[in-house]
């Protein structure tokens, strides 16, 4: 029981940093339409600047929020400076873009930070304390908390605040949303802002489990990816479950399934993201596009 | 008083040229309409208003030079523009596509109010207020886009052929609507049409565009029976 209750925690853990990098695909997919495969790129280097602030005497907390702060921006200039240019074209086009921009931001940071595992502080006490015989780590609780408090909040705000329906509505039709006043470039820009913010969270929870690496999220990513499509890129609350449950269902798969163990656990996902695609296209949550002719 | 002047507008798509010289007015309050052929540049001079395409020539709102602005800062001008095949946003619902409509606005309280009027004007929509646009059809997609233009309160309402696609029972619902906000707010009009009876039922004068220049202007007893219609709609 101990470890079972262990793994859970473990892959809800795990799951949060899917899951919040899965949110920052959903923000720009919900603003532009489009899928950022840099995401998890952007997020790596968002921690790098955690790291170098650090460096430069900050305390941890302020590092990350600068971090954070300085992601929103870079997030917002990267869509006025570049996406810019693809957003009319061809989607395919823009989704190329961004793969080639996480070779580049990767390079970048091996290029300034070196491509050695580098050690990155946890915002939260290393100890753990004891529930049903399980040691639960702060660690995992902390992150866990965060991301799930995120998802609400990303959720009131894309249903609840006009800036949320004005994302929604510039992701749904740029051109007519522009015939409502809606200024539509800067729309975009908060979409890029927000979620490489987003991101940025996610670095700095994840940096001290995983250490800090240019390719620290490159698994990370291709769950992520997973979450969306599972839990429907059109719902927050959805991809964050999908993440929660790919993560625990990775860790439990890899101890108590024999053939599966430590080596083929991140086939586990896929084989679900096959089976919830057969059945529910549209994802676990996710509505129904439909589209008239 | 002049609302809106078009004087010698041209636009062009890239190097391709669609306007050669477009001059029209809308009075404020009134309910002017544009006629011609298939490709004469109906759509297009919309558009220049709208700040959709490349333009030159003069285009004023209420007395501003309102040419090179964006369309969202035409809109913030006053000017709510139905496109070409509606424009809705299909993922959304009929009350938050409404919303949107009302994005600029300011006086939260009067929103309400407007959004029981426009559901009194449509009830088709009433109906299905918590339905995502997509799930509607054809003629109820046009009375959203319609209802969500006028949810910005605009001095001006651009319409780009309201009928286009509906069944004539549907489209003269719609014109019945469109007649109704007319009467009722006041508000002044620029209409698209291919179906000239329709646009003569709503507009008092009507300028004629022959390939991109406008050939001709006058009221609606003026125009009907001129060559210039005829050779409009069966391309002379």
């Amino acid at each position: 029981m101990g470890t079972f209750i262990q793994l859970v925690v473990d892959g809800l853990a795990m799951g949060s940093i899917y899951g919040a990098i899965a949110l920052a695909i959903v923000l720009v997919n919900q603003s532009t339409g489009m899928i950022n495969f840099a995401q998890g790129g952007m997020a790596v280097l968002s921690a790098y600047f955690a790291y170098a602030l650090l460096g430069m005497g900050l305390p941890l907390i302020l590092a990350i929020l600068v971090a954070v702060a300085i992601s929103f921006v870079l997030g917002a200039l990267i869509e006025r400076l570049l996406m810019r240019r693809f957003e009319s074209g061809d989607p395919d086009t823009a989704v190329v873009v961004t793969i080639g921009l996480l070779t580049l931001i990767t390079g970048i940071a091996g290029m300034v930070w070196s491509y050695n595992n580098l050690q990155f502080p946890s915002l939260f006490p290393p100890d753990s304390f004891s529930v049903l015989g399980a040691a639960v780590s702060w660690r995992s609780l902390g992150t866990f908390l965060t991301i799930a408090a995120i998802m609400v909040l990303l959720q009131l705000m894309f249903q609840k605040t006009k800036v949320g329906l004005a994302l929604r509505a510039v992701a749904d039709n740029p051109k007519s949303s522009a015939f409502s006043g809606l200024p539509v470039g800067r729309l975009l820009m908060i979409g890029w802002g927000l979620a490489a913010a987003l991101g940025a969270v996610a670095g700095a929870l994840v940096a001290p489990r995983l250490s800090l690496t240019p390719g620290m999220l490159d698994g990370a990513l291709v769950y992520a990816l997973a979450a969306v499509i599972l839990g429907g890129a059109s719902s927050p609350i959805g991809v964050v479950f999908a993440a929660w449950l790919i993560g625990v269902l990775e860790n439990l798969a890899a101890v108590y399934v024999p053939f599966i163990g430590h080596d083929l656990k991140i086939a586990v996902p896929f084989v679900l993201l096959f089976v919830v695609l057969l059945v529910r296209p549209q994802g676990l949550y996710g509505r129904k596009t439909v589209v008239r002719v | 008083m002049t609302l809106l002047e078009l004087v010698d507008v041209t636009a062009s798509y890239g190097p391709v040229r669609v306007l050669e010289g477009v001059s029209l007015s809308v009075p404020e309050g009134g309910a002017v309409g544009i006629l011609g052929a298939n490709g004469a540049g109906k759509t297009t001079t919309l558009r220049a208003i709208s700040g959709v395409v490349r333009t030159t020539g003069v285009i004023r709102f209420d007395g501003d030079d309102i040419r090179g602005l964006r369309p969202d800062q035409v809109a913030a001008r006053g000017i709510a523009h139905v496109p070409e095949g509606r424009g809705t946003l299909p993922n959304l619902t009929v009350r938050e596509n409404l919303m949107v409509g009302a994005y600029l606005r300011k006086d939260r309280r009067e929103l309400a109010t407007d959004v029981d009027y426009l559901l009194d004007l449509f009830p088709n929509l009433a109906a299905r207020i918590s339905h995502n646009a997509s799930a509607m059809s054809g003629g109820e997609q046009q009375m959203l886009a319609i209802a969500r233009a006028f949810m910005a309160k605009p001095r001006l309402l651009i319409l780009d052929e309201p009928s286009l696609g509906l069944a004539p029972s549907t489209a003269k619902n719609v014109y019945e609507a469109i007649r109704r906000l007319r009467r009722e707010s006041g508000i002044a009009m620029l209409v698209v049409e291919q179906n000239a009876n329709l646009a003569f039922s709503i507009v008092d004068t009507a300028t004629v565009l022959e390939t991109g220049r406008s050939v001709l202007t006058g009221t609606s007893a003026e125009l009907k029976g001129r060559d210039e219609i005829r050779r409009a709609y069966l391309g002379g």
